[in-house]
């Protein structure tokens, strides 16, 4: 999960190094051979023995298992094509259906034709593309907080290190044990009053954007990965001259394209789902994302709109899961377990 | 790091000078970014909520109050019934949510066609943003025979269920969603996990004449156990803190059938008739931490153990 690259390496990731979220997942981040493999040069799929699962070539020639397994994959397909695929194709066509239909016969193939006008309603009169806008802004400075601190972060603790790297390291390690409901009232009161600001971050966007930055598990996931690139060439770098800004720039952030891929990925899908957080500190709906605007906009906006403002919601980050799937795949359940 | 007069006196004496001259400025610079943000959005508000938890506060005046806001909470009869409602939340969503994912990863492992299409299926509603997956369901549950689903159960002969509107129908239709909506990250955990179920231990099973149920019973299973117990861990963890579901769908009602200690929490600090009491709010939430960070200290204990090993 640390590439897009690596093949699923079995022979040597422990079922907790191979998926997981959290500390666990940081293994694989911290394991050079996993990400020697990673390295594009030597991408390669390998149909080898590490492929097997509990069938073996023998048991798939029994024509029972054969029969059996092609029967239930059958089916098994069918169950995923119809919940996994199937809600976002009724949104899609109740997006352009119009509202009598979608209420009256929700399950008929255009009985009354197509409602393209629900798009555009949805879109300019409703105003879905200022609330876009306003999302993508959100999800790009969240992006860019979480990056900036977990670079810089991981980087003072990793290779850097001076001596105060350990407490530092214990303290944000601490705040992973620390479930995101107890920040809830007390950042929102920091953002009401912040010390040193002397002004309220209510209704900005640094409100959303600096608190997404304090993301242990990005900063420790960025430091495994330094920890795991090779020392000798930060001492070659060192001994050429560069100094620690250089080192950063010029080395540690290029070798680390990998890692900076999956938390980019899930910075943005994190903030374009987040919406209890930007609903308590986005007051002013001019300023909101699509996520805090949508329930609002259900109780005045006729349905079939409705219905495309939620399939506009949801296109970008389908969009994102399909071009950047092995990188999804890859890291899959690092976004949800870290919720916790 | 002032404290520096212990065993390294052969060391030149640390001065701010020889520090600034060490680089120790520019290590300051790169440590800025996350001192700042997490000094102020996560370590000053921890530290926050212990103490607000103690004192009554309208923002313009405080006083302590010790253990009142603690006593205030659990005297309060709802919380008895969020408790509850959160539990039946947390045992459904295990019913459904635990071996529904572990069997389709299980037969999903061996496929040997198109894997991608299959995980990509599975995985494909879990990047569909929460709110809209609720709202898009909340339509779906429809209490109308005309409704998404009641016209599917009527196909079949199945009267039109009340779904949100029902006390009794209610969490399970919250279940319903949310577990749409979570099991495809269950599932690509299961699928990394088992890819990497050593070979040989198959090929040992044949060799022993072991048939296709008991290697999957007997090799496979007790290779997941460590995922397994990470995965329930993880999901009780998650539906603890559940909110999206149970205030948009339907908040907290019928009659308080779908109130959950989240819900509870959101609604002491930012309710339109409770609001404000932001000392009952952190008081709750603390409770609920604590209960929660035993499980996270179990969970990062197995991770660690495991990553090492």
């Amino acid at each position: 999960m640390t590439t897009s690259t690596t093949p699923a390496g079995p022979a040597h990731a422990t079922p907790a190094t191979a998926a997981l979220p959290v500390p666990g997942a940081t293994a694989v981040a911290g394991d050079p051979g996993a990400r020697r493999r990673g390295r594009p040069g030597l991408r390669r799929t390998r149909p080898d023995e590490a492929d097997r699962g509990a069938l073996s070539p023998a048991d798939w020639r029994r024509p029972v298992v054969r029969r059996s397994m092609r029967l239930s994959h059958g089916v098994l397909l069918a169950l995923l094509v119809l919940c996994g695929l199937g809600p976002l194709v009724l949104l899609a066509k109740f997006a352009v259906t119009p509202t009598q239909d979608i209420l009256r016969t929700p399950l008929a193939v255009f009985p009354n034709g197509v409602a393209w006008d629900n798009l555009s309603a949805a879109w300019n009169d409703v105003q879905v593309s200022r609330y876009f806008l306003n999302t993508v802004v959100l999800a790009a400075g969240a992006w860019a907080s979480q990056i900036l601190v977990a670079t810089t972060g991981g980087y003072l603790l990793s290779v850097l290190r001076p001596r105060y790297a350990k407490v530092v390291q214990a303290a944000v390690l601490a705040t992973l044990f620390v479930p995101a409901v107890v920040l809830l009232v007390p950042l929102y009161l920091v953002i009401l009053d912040p010390p040193l600001l002397g002004r309220s971050l209510m209704n900005s966007y640094w409100a959303v954007w600096l608190p997404a930055g304090a993301s242990a598990f990005n900063v420790l996931l960025v430091q495994r990965f330094f920890d795991s690139l090779p020392r000798e060439v930060f001492e070659a770098a060192r001994v050429d001259g560069a100094g620690p800004f250089r080192l950063f720039r010029s080395i540690v952030l290029p070798m680390s394209r990998p890692i900076l891929g999956v938390v980019s990925v899930f910075a943005v899908i994190a903030s374009w789902k987040d919406f209890l957080w930007p609903l308590l500190v986005l007051r002013d709906p001019d300023i909101q994302p699509l996520s805090v605007r949508l329930p609002s906009l259900q109780a005045t906006t006729d349905l079939g709109v409705l219905m495309a403002a939620l399939a506009i919601s949801t296109l970008i980050p389908v969009l994102l899961f399909l071009v950047f799937q092995r990188l999804f795949l890859r890291g899959a359940g690092l976004g949800g377990a870290v919720k916790g | 790091m002032a404290l520096t007069h212990d065993a390294r006196a052969a060391r030149p004496r640390r001065t701010p000078v020889t520090w600034v001259r060490r680089g120790g400025l520019s290590t300051l610079v790169f440590a800025m970014p996350l001192l700042v943000v997490f000094g102020l959005f996560s370590w000053l508000p921890i530290g926050r909520a212990v103490v607000m938890s103690l004192q009554e506060t309208n923002l313009v005046t405080t006083a302590w109050v010790g253990l009142d806001n603690f006593r205030t909470v659990l005297a309060d009869p709802l919380l008895a019934t969020a408790v509850g409602n959160t539990l039946w939340f947390a045992a459904l969503a295990l019913l459904l949510g635990y071996p529904v994912p572990l069997l389709a990863a299980v037969l999903m492992s061996e496929v040997r066609r198109a894997k991608g299409l299959y995980s990509a299926l599975a995985y494909l509603p879990v990047v569909v943003p929460p709110v809209v997956a609720v709202l898009l369901w909340k339509f779906f549950f429809d209490a109308r025979p005309e409704g998404v689903f009641n016209t599917m159960l009527g196909w079949v002969g199945v009267g039109p269920v009340p779904w949100l509107q029902d006390a009794g129908w209610a969490m399970p239709s919250l279940v319903l969603e949310a577990t749409w909506a979570g099991a495809g990250g269950t599932i690509i955990i299961y699928l990394a996990a088992l890819t990497s179920v050593p070979g040989e231990l198959y090929d040992a099973a044949e060799v022993d004449g072991a048939s296709v149920w008991r290697k999957v019973w007997h090799v496979t299973m007790p290779q997941l156990r460590g995922v397994l117990l990470i995965t329930f861990i993880l999901q009780i963890i998650g539906t603890a803190q559940v909110f999206l579901e149970p205030y948009l769908f339907t908040d907290g009602g019928p009659a308080n059938a779908t109130i959950t200690v989240l819900l509870l929490v959101y609604r002491y600090a930012f309710g339109q008739s409770l609001g404000g009491d932001y000392g009952a709010a952190t008081a709750l939430s603390l409770m609920l931490a604590a209960v929660l960070a035993v499980l996270s200290v179990v969970y990062f204990r197995l991770t660690r153990s495991w990553s090492q090993a």
